[in-house]
């Protein structure tokens, strides 16, 4: 198990990632302010001299900033290091690649456990309601501030993926590429059904304390690797878990107790809980989820998702996987759809993969061939 | 536009500047590449083939992967100045529903298919006996992915059978546009390959 408890007090204290705080007050769609928000991110590469080289990479639920390089808390790779570099897909040489921390997050970006500049205490159960948006609306602050009249793409998967949309229908005079991958315009009773698990594991953790757990000096770690273990059965698939697992047993000592846990995937299910309240925020996880279940890019629309993209000028890659039963292929079909209606420029791939919804963050030979080939035939046009 | 299929070049003689063009089993985008350069159409293709859809994106096409026969479908009607069927009716399961569904979603078709009514595949059924191996046919009965072949006379009578129109009609024979005064008895006998235009009556 990893344990790095220092990390849930110091993990501000961020000397190797730009910290932007804006000046202004960035409004909320629910109505309420954040003043001088703070907007944490990484670049690779170099914006050239007419910028018009810019690429966005928008993380998932759990991702962060660190999309590429050592994470200097994990100290493992970026989530897709193998992506992005000099050669690599989204190529370094040509391209200049931002990635933010979400609003609400907690690697840098104004979130709960930021500090209020209103009260000069943690914002804790104080932190204000979001949405997709308005993690999209502090983006194109940081995009405004580094002076990028249009993005060549947006790109991201799952809650990435809805940051996508976000931008290529709100902002879509700013994106040249658009690229949802593993993605919904909106969450299912289903989707919101397993983030409400997640969020009661949460709040049910005595170290809670409704939210003002920094406060207190403590965490609800419990809650919130529970959260992780329910979430991460849902980025896999029945297939690759009975493939890495089957029915394994580690330990066949007759003498273990009982619900000490001797199947493998249940060893491995801790593993991925306990690891990850070292690196994340459970009231960050609060706020992601709801902000997740909470997205509908058709509910300005009445329900009509094909008016969301009436006159919509961005050329759209829409990826989705057989194998992710989170957001399945049919999904990404009423994207399509709805893009068709509208005559838009779209191009959709289902790709192959027998590894779930996390498939967008492993090395799929034939997703990165495909991303590859739609940023080169961009040129042409 | 040396080295062009013959009928990528008719269907591209017929088709309008700026117009919305859907190409049904566009393979690696031959067909809509052209159009984009000589028509600058917005175009976008329905392929089934991996390789061949990685191909287009890489062309900047716009390509939808899947089976044109399920993709159709979700269309709404008239979303599309022409859908092209180039050598891809006679591949599919249901030629009739397609052509329906192509005329719902376009405001016309443009079908090109080999013709089996050439005077090589009568002969080579009458002398030699055996389905025929053309230049337009290329591959053997059970190497081929034709299944609903048919000759220029029978797309004709569907086509009347359908109660549509035929707005216009080539054929083909060794890469020439055989013009008039052919007429559908001797497209049957001398086009190795058909182009229609077909619409909904007014």
């Amino acid at each position: 198990m990893v344990t790095n408890k220092t990390n849930s007090n110091n993990i501000y204290n961020f000397e190797h990632t730009p910290n932007l705080v804006f000046d202004t007050s960035l409004k909320l769609e629910n109505g309420s302010v954040l003043n001088k928000p703070t907007i944490a991110y990484q670049t690779y590469g170099e914006l050239n001299h007419n910028k018009s080289n810019a690429i966005l990479i928008c993380h998932a639920l759990t991702g962060d900033q660190y999309a590429a390089g050592t994470h200097p808390i994990t100290l493992k790779l970026g989530w897709w290091n193998d992506m992005i570099g000099k050669d690599k897909v989204f190529d370094t040489n040509s391209y200049f690649i931002i990635c933010t921390n979400v609003l609400g997050g907690c690697m840098g970006s104004t979130g709960p456990k930021s500090i209020n500049p209103d009260t000069n205490n943690y914002f804790g159960n104080d932190f204000p309601e979001i949405g997709i948006q308005d993690m999209v609306n502090l983006q194109k602050k940081l995009i405004d501030h580094l002076g990028i009249e249009k993005l060549l793409c947006v790109v991201g998967g799952s809650m990435g993926g809805m940051q996508v949309l976000e931008w290529a229908t709100k902002y879509s005079e700013r994106v040249k590429l658009a690229i949802p991958i593993a993605t919904s315009y909106r969450h299912t009773a289903q989707n919101i059904a397993f983030h409400e698990v997640g969020r009661q594991a949460i709040k049910n953790d005595t170290n809670w304390i409704n939210g003002d757990y920094i406060k207190n000096n403590t965490s609800p770690e419990k809650g919130l690797a529970a959260a992780r273990m329910v979430a991460h059965i849902t980025y896999m698939s029945e297939k690759s878990l009975s493939k890495k697992f089957g029915r394994n047993k580690k330990n066949l000592n007759p003498l273990s107790k009982i619900f000490e846990g001797s199947f493998e995937v249940e060893n491995y299910l801790q593993y991925q809980g306990s690891s990850f309240v070292s690196r994340f925020d459970a009231n960050s996880y609060l706020h992601l989820t709801r902000s997740m279940d909470r997205f509908d890019l058709s509910e300005k629309f009445n329900g009509n998702l094909e008016k969301v993209f009436k006159s919509n000028t961005c050329k759209w890659l829409i990826i989705s996987f057989n194998s992710d039963w989170l957001f399945p292929t049919s999904e990404s079909k009423r994207l399509v759809n709805a893009l068709n209606a509208n005559a838009c420029n779209v191009s959709f791939v289902e790709i192959e993969s027998d590894r779930g919804h996390d498939s967008f963050l492993l090395q799929i030979p034939r997703l990165y061939n495909i991303l590859r080939g739609f940023l080169i035939g961009a040129k042409f046009k | 536009m040396k080295n062009v299929r013959a009928d990528h070049y008719i269907i591209s003689k017929i088709v309008k500047n700026n117009s919305r063009i859907l190409d049904i089993g566009c393979a690696d985008g031959q067909l809509l590449h052209l159009l984009e350069k000589e028509k600058n159409v917005s175009g976008q293709g329905i392929e089934i083939k991996h390789d061949k859809v990685e191909t287009c994106l890489k062309k900047g096409l716009s390509v939808i992967e899947g089976d044109a026969n399920k993709e159709i479908i979700n269309y709404p009607k008239k979303s599309f100045d022409y859908v092209i069927l180039s050598q891809t009716l006679q591949t599919v399961e249901r030629p009739k529903w397609l052509l329906n569904e192509i005329l719902r979603i376009g405001k016309s078709a443009i079908i090109s298919f080999p013709n089996f009514g050439h005077w090589l595949c009568r002969a080579q059924i009458l002398f030699k006996g055996t389905m025929p191996v053309t230049n337009d046919l290329k591959l053997a009965w059970y190497d081929t992915q034709n299944i609903h072949l048919c000759t220029i006379r029978d797309f004709n009578n569907l086509i009347l059978e359908l109660n549509l129109q035929i707005n216009e009609k080539f054929g083909i024979n060794k890469k020439k546009v055989l013009s008039f005064p052919f007429n559908l008895f001797s497209l049957n006998i001398f086009a190795s390959h058909a182009v229609f235009v077909v619409s909904k009556k007014n």
